[in-house]
């Protein structure tokens, strides 16, 4: 079968492995496309997609967008900041609003956790997740996952440690579903506050030493300190955070072993990844950014072909 | 299901020798020739051509693999097969190119080709080599210029080739389907 199971990309946690494996081999191609000297291809000039982001973002809406405009889409984009949802129109008016105007498909952002799912129940367009508050950000599962892939052939057997602020990232739980589905084994890292109470619980193991973490890993995924979700202290300064928890190249070096080292940006330098680390030789930041484009297309072709 | 065998491997492999021969003809040492197999299945039939060229002409020439999947104009419209690997190591600007493929139907594959083929250059010449020509089923005002065997077919027949690239001896069959 050459078709995803859902209608919708809400989630890691609703698709399939296969779905998965589709996604990747279809990306093998767009990553093809868009290497070549003309980065285009006519798939999609048929559908219009509005980017709605009510939260800030610079990497993932770049990254749809291009994306959208490389299959030849209709792009609309649309940021709360500068719109009516300030005068206080719900978000399913908003979304109606923009459907009305004939768009076929919707990349949302949103702070709260659940809100594409909501939309999903409502109205009839595609939903892509580009982020709902603390929950996922499916895409930026995907193009960690097909980074690790790229990089080291498979996914299947790799232990991949993420580290830094799980509590608040979307991406740790888009990882962990993608990852898992892929047969990759799971480490989380950080600081007990920053850790999910019941993480543990999804199958993964936790560490709160990141030398440790580091030793055991293949693949170190370090996260932000998210402060912008951060209603209390979690830890005492940032000074102490890095100490304990940042990573620098004299660390990796000192692992005497093959790395791969991931951040799905924006890093703190200096919190989180010291830049000697970030621009090393381990690092595949900047491959990240660029997979990405190609996942985000597959997701986007693919689920055009579902809603057809 | 009836089959009737349209060309044995015996007969294929004269047609090919034929198109080979052919092709020479008309591109002489191939220094500004490049071919293309089309994907998934005009590759198999391109390989055969390529090595039996090199063969004869005892010179390099430049063999690509293009996949138009991105460029129909049926996505969403019906349901297309997966897309595959497309493989044009060299430019094609100003060059000559052969496109190759097992069956030519309604023309709407090589439509598209041509369309993917843009993205790698603006080739001087174009031309189409296909193994089997459906005649009467064209969507599209597309021909070819080299072809091995032309058959009358209905559309609702389907043509069956098999290469033994994928394991079966070279064997190209009428299928009436009930």
């Amino acid at each position: 079968m050459s078709r995803l199971s859902q209608k919708h990309l809400l989630g890691i946690k609703d698709i399939t492995r296969e779905d998965i494996e589709l996604i990747f081999e279809t990306a093998d191609n767009f990553k093809d496309v868009i290497n070549r000297p003309i980065k285009k291809v006519p798939s999609l000039r048929d559908v219009t997609i509005a980017n709605i982001f009510f939260e800030n973002s610079t990497r993932t809406r770049l990254s749809f967008e291009l994306a959208e405009k490389r299959l030849s889409a209709d792009v609309v984009n649309f940021s709360a900041s500068t719109s009516s949802v300030k005068k206080g129109e719900t978000l399913l008016d908003t979304v109606n609003n923009i459907l009305a105007m004939k768009v076929d498909m919707v990349v949302m952002r949103h702070a709260s956790p659940g809100a594409p799912h909501f939309l999903a129940n409502h109205i009839s367009a595609n939903i892509v997740n580009a982020g709902d508050g603390t929950h996922e950000h499916p895409t930026q599962g995907l193009l960690d996952t097909y980074s690790i892939r790229e990089k080291l052939g498979t996914v299947s057997g790799k232990k991949v440690a993420i580290i830094g602020d799980i509590l608040h990232s979307r991406v740790a739980l888009s990882n962990i579903f993608a990852l898992q589905k892929l047969g990759a084994k799971i480490m989380v890292c950080g600081p007990p506050t920053l850790l999910p109470k019941f993480i543990s619980k999804l199958g993964v193991q936790v560490e709160l030493d990141v030398r440790k973490a580091l030793e055991w890993c293949d693949v170190a995924n370090v996260l932000r300190i998210q402060l912008e979700r951060q209603q209390i202290k979690y830890f005492p300064s940032l000074r102490e955070y890095s100490l304990y928890y940042g990573i620098n190249k004299k660390m990796l070096d000192s692992l005497k072993k093959e790395i791969v080292l991931m951040h799905p940006g924006p890093i703190n330098r200096g919190v989180e990844l010291s830049s000697d680390a970030a621009d090393s030789q381990h690092s595949v930041i900047p491959d990240q950014v660029e997979n990405g484009v190609a996942v985000r297309m597959a997701v986007l072709y693919l689920l055009a072909e579902v809603a057809a | 299901m009836q089959k009737k065998l349209i060309l044995d491997s015996h007969l294929l492999e004269i047609t090919i020798s034929r198109l080979c021969q052919e092709l020479i003809e008309n591109h002489g040492d191939f220094e500004d020739t490049v071919l293309l197999g089309m994907q998934p299945r005009g590759i198999y039939p391109a390989e055969l051509i390529h090595l039996k060229l090199e063969k004869s002409t005892k010179k390099k020439i430049q063999l690509g693999y293009l996949d138009a999947t991105f460029h129909r104009d049926d996505f969403r419209r019906r349901e297309i097969a997966k897309a595959n690997e497309t493989r044009v190591p060299f430019s094609l600007e100003n060059k000559k190119v052969v496109l190759i493929d097992d069956v030519l139907f309604t023309g709407r594959t090589v439509r598209a080709a041509l369309d993917a083929m843009i993205s790698f250059g603006r080739p001087s010449k174009v031309e189409l080599l296909v193994i089997i020509d459906r005649k009467y089923n064209r969507d599209l005002p597309i021909a070819a210029d080299y072809v091995g065997k032309t058959v009358n077919t209905l559309a609702s027949q389907k043509v069956l080739v098999e290469w033994e690239q994928q394991g079966k001896p070279n064997k190209i069959w009428l299928i009436n389907k009930d």
